[in-house]
């Protein structure tokens, strides 16, 4: 479906490297990731995810090759792509003396959101938590905190938004009510770029990689990844292509 | 001594205002593994506490490997392993240094240590990266060593709370796979996890929630609470068309993937009826994750 978009990718990586000393974290990699699309990245522990992640978002320098996200290119002014992403790690990077409304404010400063007041209120009202805005952030239940974070790294309405293993122990219910979330964000545009160890979750994903010492090793959607390796689920996908490698 | 590794009757525990574990029992065998699951607040992790005999209930009574939780701390202390998601692992120590330090925590004979050592490190494949600095394994790797710390003074029961979480798939098959050879030599196991395709992997579970357990049994004893199976179809809207069956119907809906499963006292036709366009249902017995989702939907309303 989406692969027919003529829209510019949200996300263009060709031959993109970054080695530490001797060492290739990532390994020559291309792909494009298109506007609006929710793209799963995959692998083990130390397969280079979160070495791609960085540099995508401005924070690593390649060695090599080439990264446009949303248009700059991350070797040349990576300092521009922050201003329109958005990114959520598991340890959710919320202040836990604040209560819900100072964290959101705080974030709102952060990223120079115009309207405060305004944007703090519609990020209160996203997350579902009216009426709890004095609740002090430490003492929220996972699920709340989970909300809480995403609705403070949507805040300045960023056109791709970066999750990595955004849902790590939280229960199911909860779960499936933030990626609802996800794919409404989606739906409205957003480029949702997300790392998990579920394939559970990655079973939401349009289109998955999956990386194996700083290579992407196969690149699909969820369907397409199971026919073409003849598996029944993406655990199954998972664990032939990733242990493949290891026995080698 | 009895064949009930831990016995557990009408346990409550309460933080200031709030009942985090409402009267529960059970019992877990021998060589059993029995997980604990339920959403977020359940008091999962009060209970699992309570069994490592680290809090002590306001009420009711918990017996571990025979000895009563409130009691006999030490004696269960000497006979148990906890292993939470943050377990201390000294980065800068070596996999050996970190496993002598546990074992000099535990009061393991140093003449026993090496013996035991060994035969961790063989288990968990840990051998080859016997003089690596702790902080230069990989997530796998740590999530061994940190069991293997707290395997080194032979415990009989293991308390695992959310043992797996950031850990991929192959690691995690392969944790399992170590747990399994523990159990065949018999160690108990109880763990709590939100991941309930884990679940299935327990000989037996309890559902929690709210401090209370609204479900026991096998997992395929779990999956059969579910009245009439799932009836699952595929979509390109899954969560907008689930929301419709949802709110036209009494069934519980939900969404794995691309798929939408509903449950309870719903037909083919009733389901038809609320999406305009031609599905192709099939019907299922269903999953672990199904059953909670239908038994926490259902204790909502």
């Amino acid at each position: 479906m989406l692969e027919n978009k003529q829209e510019q990718p949200a996300v263009i990586i060709e031959h993109l490297t970054k080695k530490f000393g001797d060492f290739t974290a990532v390994d020559d990699i291309s792909f494009t990731v298109n506007k609006g699309e929710i793209f799963g990245f995959l692998g083990a522990n130390g397969a280079g995810k979160s070495t791609t992640i960085r540099m995508l978002c401005g924070i690593l320098k390649p060695t090599s090759g080439r990264g446009i996200v949303g248009g700059v290119d991350i070797s040349k002014t990576p300092e521009k792509v922050k201003a329109f992403i958005g990114y959520m790690s598991q340890k959710f990077s919320l202040y836990d003396d604040l209560t819900i409304e100072e964290n959101l404010n705080f974030f709102a400063g952060i990223y120079g959101v115009r309207n405060r007041k305004e944007a703090v209120k519609k990020a209160i009202k996203s997350a579902d938590l009216t009426g709890k805005e004095k609740k002090i952030t430490g003492s929220l239940p996972v699920g709340w905190k989970q909300r809480l974070s995403l609705a403070s790294a949507v805040m300045h309405g960023p056109s791709i938004l970066f999750l990595d293993e955004p849902t790590s122990g939280v229960d199911p219910i909860t779960r499936r009510k933030f990626w609802e979330t996800i794919r409404k964000l989606a739906e409205d545009g957003t480029t949702v770029f997300v790392t998990t160890h579920y394939m559970m979750e990655a079973e939401y994903c349009d289109r998955l990689s999956i990386m194996r010492a700083g290579k992407v090793i196969a690149i699909g959607s969820p369907n397409k990844l199971k026919q073409n390796n003849k598996k029944d689920s993406l655990e199954d996908v998972f664990v032939s292509l990733v242990q493949k490698g290891v026995d080698q | 001594m009895s064949e009930k590794s831990v016995t557990v009757r009408n346990l409550t525990m309460s933080f200031k205002e709030v009942q985090a574990v409402k009267g529960i029992s059970f019992e877990v065998s021998r060589g059993e593994v029995f997980g604990l699951v339920g959403p977020d607040g359940a008091g999962k992790t009060t209970t699992m506490r309570i069994l490592a005999a680290i809090l002590t209930p306001d009420s009711g009574e918990a017996r571990i490997l025979g000895f009563n939780s409130a009691a006999d701390r030490e004696k269960i202390h000497d006979r148990i392993a906890y292993m939470s998601q943050r377990f201390g692992l000294y980065q800068d120590l070596t996999v050996e240094e970190n496993m002598e330090f546990y074992a000099d925590m535990y009061g393991v004979k140093r003449s026993e240590l090496k013996a035991s050592m060994d035969k961790l490190l063989d288990w968990s494949s840990l051998a080859p990266f016997r003089k690596r600095p702790a902080g230069k394994l990989s997530g796998g790797m740590k999530q061994k060593l940190g069991l293997a710390c707290a395997l080194i003074h032979t415990p009989e029961l293991l308390l695992l709370d959310e043992p797996t979480n950031g850990v991929d798939p192959v690691s995690r098959k392969e944790f399992w796979n170590l747990l399994y050879k523990l159990v065949d030599e018999g160690l108990t196991i109880i763990m709590t996890t939100a991941y309930l395709d884990e679940a299935e992997r327990c000989h037996r579970l309890v559902f929690m929630d709210k401090g209370k357990i609204t479900a026991r049994g096998t997992p395929q004893e779990i999956v059969s609470l579910i009245p009439g199976g799932v009836l699952k179809f595929n979509s390109d809207n899954p969560f907008e068309e689930s929301n419709k069956i949802a709110e036209s119907t009494k069934a519980v809906s939900t969404v794995f993937g691309s798929q939408v499963h509903v449950m309870g006292s719903i037909t083919e036709e009733d389901i038809q009826r609320s999406i305009s366009r031609p599905l192709q249902i099939t019907r299922t017995k269903g999953s672990v994750e199904d059953a909670f989702v239908y038994l926490s939907e259902t204790n909502h309303a």
